[in-house]
């Protein structure tokens, strides 16, 4: 038997009950991002970026796709969640959070579409 | 709506510099997600051939630019030690107020000095200067 009380129920007031997966992806795409986000921040650093050639055979070199896409698909998903949380905590008035809400989940969506096609079309030119 | 009180209650603690790292956390989290929208343009820019990416790199390597990045590089670096701090009280570790204080002054000055060797090879050294 609920303890809730049926007003309380019909207004939605209580949990959402995903706040734990919520926390939880948050954490494991932490965990996944930290050697991902070495690794690129220091090939970036070593790579020589103002040469293009160069640039596209790091891209498209062995795994490095595959760990591109990852890094990218991971940050996009971590930076969704993080910023969530961020508008939820600081943007009470409804309409202003429901559009920063939407406008973020449509940005991080558009830079995942985005970052996976750049990864891809190099990659696969380069395999080509 | 905002009748009843709301979390996070921000103003009503005395202020501990802890409160600071936490807020920056924050701070860092948002300016990284710009660092990704700007990632994910040089990597369209690489994708869209020589041309397109000669032109970005013009503009990236310009001097504002490189100073933008500099500071997406020292976000990314406190953001990094800071993040391994929460998953370290995630698992229960370092919770008590004098390791926490311990925890947030060792972040600091491993954050700064990563950033001060990334920001060595963006400027001066690094063979990605070419």
């Amino acid at each position: 038997m609920s303890l809730r009380t049926p007003l309380a129920r019909v207004l939605q007031h209580g949990a959402a009950r995903d706040g734990v997966s919520h926390w939880w992806v948050q954490r494991v795409t932490a965990v996944a991002l930290a050697p991902l986000s070495v690794w690129l921040t220091l090939s970036l650093l070593w790579l020589p970026t103002g040469n293009y050639g160069a640039v596209a055979q790091w891209i498209g070199a062995g795994l490095h796709p595959v760990l591109l896409a990852l890094t990218v698909l991971l940050a996009v998903w971590h930076a969704w969640l993080g910023i969530q949380v961020v508008i939820e905590d600081y943007v009470t008035r409804t309409a202003p959070r429901l559009l920063l809400l939407l406008l973020s989940t449509f940005v991080n969506a558009l830079l995942a579409a985005i970052g996976l096609y750049a990864v891809l079309r190099i990659a696969l030119r380069s395999a080509a | 709506m905002a009748e009843r009180p709301l979390s996070p209650h921000v103003t009503v603690y005395k202020w501990a510099y802890t409160m600071t790292l936490s807020i920056l956390h924050r701070l860092t989290g948002i300016a990284l997600f710009f660092a990704l929208i700007v990632l994910t343009c040089w990597l369209m820019a690489a994708a869209a051939g020589p041309s397109a990416y000669a032109r970005a790199m013009t503009r990236l390597a310009s001097l504002p630019v490189k100073g933008l990045i500099a500071l997406a590089l020292l976000a990314l670096c406190y953001h990094f030690c800071n993040g391994l701090r929460h998953l370290a009280w995630d698992v229960g570790w370092g919770f008590e107020r004098a390791q926490a204080r311990r925890s947030a002054y060792i972040v600091l000055v491993v954050a700064v000095l990563a950033a001060a060797i990334c920001l060595y090879w963006l400027f001066a050294s690094g063979p990605g200067t070419a």
